[in-house]
């Protein structure tokens, strides 16, 4: 291994421009002749829209322009879509409503996109938009997901009866009711997920630019997925075709899901840049991302899981609502279903399970992929219960899972997921001892002295990232393949750019894909160069979301750099008369084995270019290419163990201990994985114990629409965290890589929520269990305490 | 419009603003100096910190006019003669640091903290924090760096 290769902490190489305030940022670039798009948002959940008076505002000091949707539908644009096609038991397809980027004949949430004013500045922008007299005519709003399907609640899509988007399933109904027929015993919970709003911290943003010369339009935009971008804007909303449009995602401040999906406010600016004849720059406040922003999670659940005697888990039976929110945005369709349900089997052998998911519209923000999508809702359902099926037959949590554990692999789940490869005990082992969970007995009743309530609680999570193959996706309704791209060019003086479809918006990149490519030849990491996020010079990529950057990002570098080795041996063979077979490279030399013949690596790319002496038949030129194309899902998991004391009098809760083991398969940079594990707890931590999305139930006005409402989680309020690693390696992929990025998501609100309710004595705590809920919970508990 | 001078980064600089003209807007579309970030409108996030007269502000919550004669350090004018600042070294080295968008604010306010508490603990780094919000560390690597470089700074 180099000091720079796979395996090793190297320093980030893109840090010098963010600590030294030199990052680009969407909102940091400043074209010339630039204006200002300000979006008019509906104050209404739900209203029809009478008429929509634009002259007072297009008069307006500095307005170059008011666009509403009849505007877009003039030019023939056509509406966002939902690119997953689920069916629903019956057969039939998901009911997607209509999405325009600007509301036409309704709006369907608070924060719907009504009129854009573009003007000089940003503040005549958002002067003007003040001035526009939109006749709204209010209608009667449904929020919760819950009550979307009963009789009489506002339908979100006059056609669309039910609010339904799909009733879908999947598993055996049977075979999982005869489980619970047989079972010896039944743990059941009713589960909320609560809502989220991602909340990157940098805003989302967009500049649309039209050169009328080339007839072509270039889009700067905070994009987890600039290519899919492009193929959306082009091919389904017809701003312009492929090859007329670019899109530049540049630095990207956080993604977390909610970068991924194409929204109004990009397709608006990019489309009014022609009408205008100027760039058009949109940066959403933070109002805006809450309000318009994809959100995450919002399930409500019944869950149940069957045991024997001998505490052998037999079956798992779901019932599921998801709420999709007004409007089907993206990749959302698949995300409490394909996303979701095939995780439900956990670490654990389950011979039967069944669940069902009843998708439905409300009147609020659209809600996608945030964070793990699904994966944390599932694991949720199986570690909650999981937990209490242990403390109602009075089982060790620890030893009731380890005798549920997967031990032979490959395993296939009645799920779908066939799990390639890990190791659920060695992690679960790791936990324990780090988290000297022989010792907690003892500091509970040092707690209890203290007048503090303890609790510890376990998540041994499942994931499955890198969705693939592309083939078994497109079954399930994908309409795209979930492949990645790497081009690998070795420039004449033998300095690399490499050039990939995944998108770095806080992973690295630049670190960790360079030092695969400088373990591969030994070559320093300064001389390799990650290029990534601009159509016109990465041919194609499908970009960064579902812990994929790793083991298919980097995959297909992997198999563009065999490509690479291989030519590059053979030119080297040639020149120094030898075997291709006896070529060895190290260090950045090309040498023959058993000989002191050899030539440095840059030698060998010049005479790749200069193309005097190359093998008989060999083109010139040192570049390739890979299609990288998954042949499965890769599967991490690990073990999380949460300790809490919470303070009864105030309901106050702090994490007194997080110790998190887990499974990456091969690891190309410890601090980046650890990094990623210390943001994912912390996210989910956020979700478990402090941040609520809340809608006001009748007027579906979103309560919590600021900094001041939505608690993110503040340093004070997450611990120090002690990490390690067990290893399986990945079988399916050339790095043996699995994902790492949303794990810490995934397990942390089922390990926090585990420590919460055995401290609490009961199941019944929501989330966020905040201390206003811990000290509400304790308030009921009191009587069945008091009673033990 | 009213004209407002001040010193940024050592530099004598004035533009024409508004009287509703914000700090960072000021450092960002007139001076294009844009490390400074905004990330949120509610004064909470802390991507807008900067150093005026030797302390640190939200740039979010100053107007331009109110720093008429003020001498102001932003994220770009932390490093000395091509040198990184301890506390930008210390960011670098803990790996303190994800996606950057929040990182300029999150190293002005450290060296502010540091200048204001001398000798750092855990426990006072992270209630020092309460201004600041990063979504994507956890926060684990920028406690980590702010004590090392507190004692770097030392």
């Amino acid at each position: 291994m180099t000091d720079t290769g796979i395996g090793a902490r190297v320093v980030r190489k893109e840090d010098q421009r963010f600590i030294t305030g030199a990052g680009n940022y969407t909102d940091d670039i400043n074209l010339p002749g630039q204006t200002y798009a300000y979006f008019l948002r509906s104050p209404h959940a739900h209203a029809k829209l009478g008429g929509i008076d634009t002259k007072r505002a297009e008069a307006a000091p500095g307005v170059l322009g008011v666009f509403t949707g009849a505007d877009l539908a003039r030019d023939g644009i056509g509406g966002l879509i939902c690119g997953w096609m689920i069916h629903s038991k019956d057969g039939s397809p998901m009911n997607a409503g209509p999405h325009p980027a600007l509301a036409q004949e309704k709006v369907r949430h608070v924060g719907d996109h009504v009129a854009c004013v573009v003007a000089e500045t940003a503040a005549q922008a958002r002067d003007a938009a003040e001035l526009i007299d939109v006749d709204y005519q209010e209608l009667p709003a449904c929020v919760n997901a819950a009550d979307a399907k009963s009789d009489g609640a506002a339908l979100v899509h006059d056609e669309i009866a039910g609010n339904t988007v799909y009733e879908w399933e999947i598993g055996d109904a049977d075979l999982t009711d005869a489980a619970f027929r047989d079972a010896a015993h039944v743990t059941r919970l009713s589960i909320v997920n609560n809502r989220l709003i991602p909340n990157a911290i940098e805003p989302r943003a967009a500049i649309g630019c039209y050169d009328a010369a080339a007839g072509a339009y270039t889009l700067y935009t905070t994009s987890q997925n600039p290519h899919v971008a492009r193929l959306v804007l082009s091919a389904f909303i017809g701003i312009a075709p492929e090859h007329k449009l670019r899109v530049i995602a540049p630095d990207v401040g956080g993604g977390f899901g909610s970068k991924i999906f194409i929204y109004a406010e990009e397709t608006v600016c990019v489309w009014a840049s022609r009408h205008i004849g100027r760039p058009v720059k949109w940066t959403g406040e933070r109002s805006e991302s809450f309000l318009a922003d994809a959100h995450g999670r919002d399930h409500v659940t019944q869950a149940e899981l069957a045991l024997d005697k001998a505490g052998r888990i037999t079956g798992l039976r779901v019932r599921t609502i998801a709420n999709m929110g007004a409007y089907l945005s993206t990749f959302s369709s698949s995300v409490p279903t394909y996303l979701y349900a095939t995780l439900l089997s956990g670490q654990y052998n389950i011979p039967a399970i069944h669940a069902s998911v009843d998708a439905v519209y409300t009147h609020t923000a659209p809600v996608d992929a945030y964070r793990g999508a699904g994966r944390p809702e599932a694991c949720y359902v199986v570690e909650r219960l999981v937990e209490a099926a242990a403390r109602e037959l009075k089982l060790d949590p620890a030893e009731l899972r380890r005798r549920n554990f997967i031990t032979e692999f490959p395993h296939q789940t009645p799920v779908i997921m066939a799990y390639d490869t890990g190791d659920y005990g060695a992690s679960l082992d790791k936990a324990l001892e780090l988290a000297d969970y022989a010792g907690f007995a003892k500091r509970k009743a040092a707690s209890e002295k203290a007048g503090k309530l303890r609790g510890i609680g376990f998540a041994n999570y499942i994931e499955a990232c890198g969705i693939a193959p592309s083939a078994a996706v497109g079954s399930l309704g994908a309409g795209v393949g979930l492949w990645e791209s790497a081009e690998v060019r070795v420039n004449p003086t033998g300095n690399i750019e490499v050039l990939t479809g995944s998108h770095s918006h806080g992973q690295g990149h630049e670190t960790t894909f360079a030092q695969l490519v400088s373990d591969r030849f030994g070559l320093p990491i300064d001389q390799i160069e990650i290029v990534h996020g601009d159509t016109d010079k990465v041919q194609f990529g499908m970009g960064t979301y579902g812990s994929r950057s790793g083991p298919v990002g980097m995959s297909a570098i992997a198999r563009a750099l065999d490509k690479i080795e291989a030519k590059a041996k053979k030119i080297a063979a040639h020149a120094l008369e030898a075997s291709q077979d006896d070529i060895e490279i190290r260090d950045g030399t090309l040498s023959v084995a058993g000989t002191d013949k050899s030539m440095a690596f840059g030698e060998v790319s010049l005479a790749a270019y200069v193309a005097h002496n190359l093998p008989e038949g060999m083109e010139p030129g040192l570049k390739e290419t890979s299609f990288y194309d998954p042949a499965n899902f890769t599967f991490p998991a690990g073990c999380h163990i949460c300790e809490v004391e919470i303070d009864p009098e105030t309901g106050v809760s702090e994490i007194v201990s997080w110790v998190a083991v887990d499974d990456f398969g091969t690891i190309i940079n410890p601090n980046i994985v650890e990094g990623q594990v210390h943001g994912g707890i912390g996210q989910g931590v956020g979700q478990a114990m402090l941040e609520a999305c809340h809608y006001d139930p009748q007027s579906g006005q979103l309560v919590t629409g600021s900094y001041m409402d939505y608690c993110m989680p503040r340093a004070a309020d997450l611990p120090s965290y002690k990490l390690a690693f067990t290893t399986t390696v990945c079988p399916s992929n050339p790095v043996g890589m699995k994902g790492c990025g949303e794990a810490g998501a995934i397990a942390a609100p089922a390990a926090f929520m585990n420590a919460m309710t055995d401290a609490l004595g009961t199941e019944d705590v929501p989330m966020p269990a905040t201390p206003q809920a811990v000290w509400r919970t304790l308030q009921g508990a009191a009587p069945a305490a008091a009673a033990q | 419009m009213p004209t407002v001078s001040m010193t940024v980064n050592g530099k004598s600089v004035s533009g024409n603003v508004e009287g509703r003209t914000l700090l960072v807007e000021f450092l960002r579309r007139n001076l294009r100096l844009t490390g400074t970030h905004v990330g949120c409108d509610t004064s909470q996030c802390g991507a807008c910190v900067v150093h005026l007269d030797g302390k640190a502000v939200k740039a979010c919550t100053t107007l331009a006019l109110q720093c008429e004669g003020g001498d102001v350090v932003t994220i770009e004018g932390l490093a000395a003669n091509g040198e990184l600042h301890p506390m930008q070294q210390a960011f670098r080295d803990n790996h303190a640091l994800q996606c950057g968008f929040c990182t300029p604010g999150m190293v002005m306010a450290a060296v502010d903290l540091v200048n204001r508490n001398g000798k750092l603990d855990e426990a006072t780094i992270r209630a020092e924090l309460e201004g600041n919000l990063c979504r994507c560390t956890g926060y684990h690597n920028i406690v980590k760096a702010i004590a090392a470089g507190a004692k770097a700074m030392s």
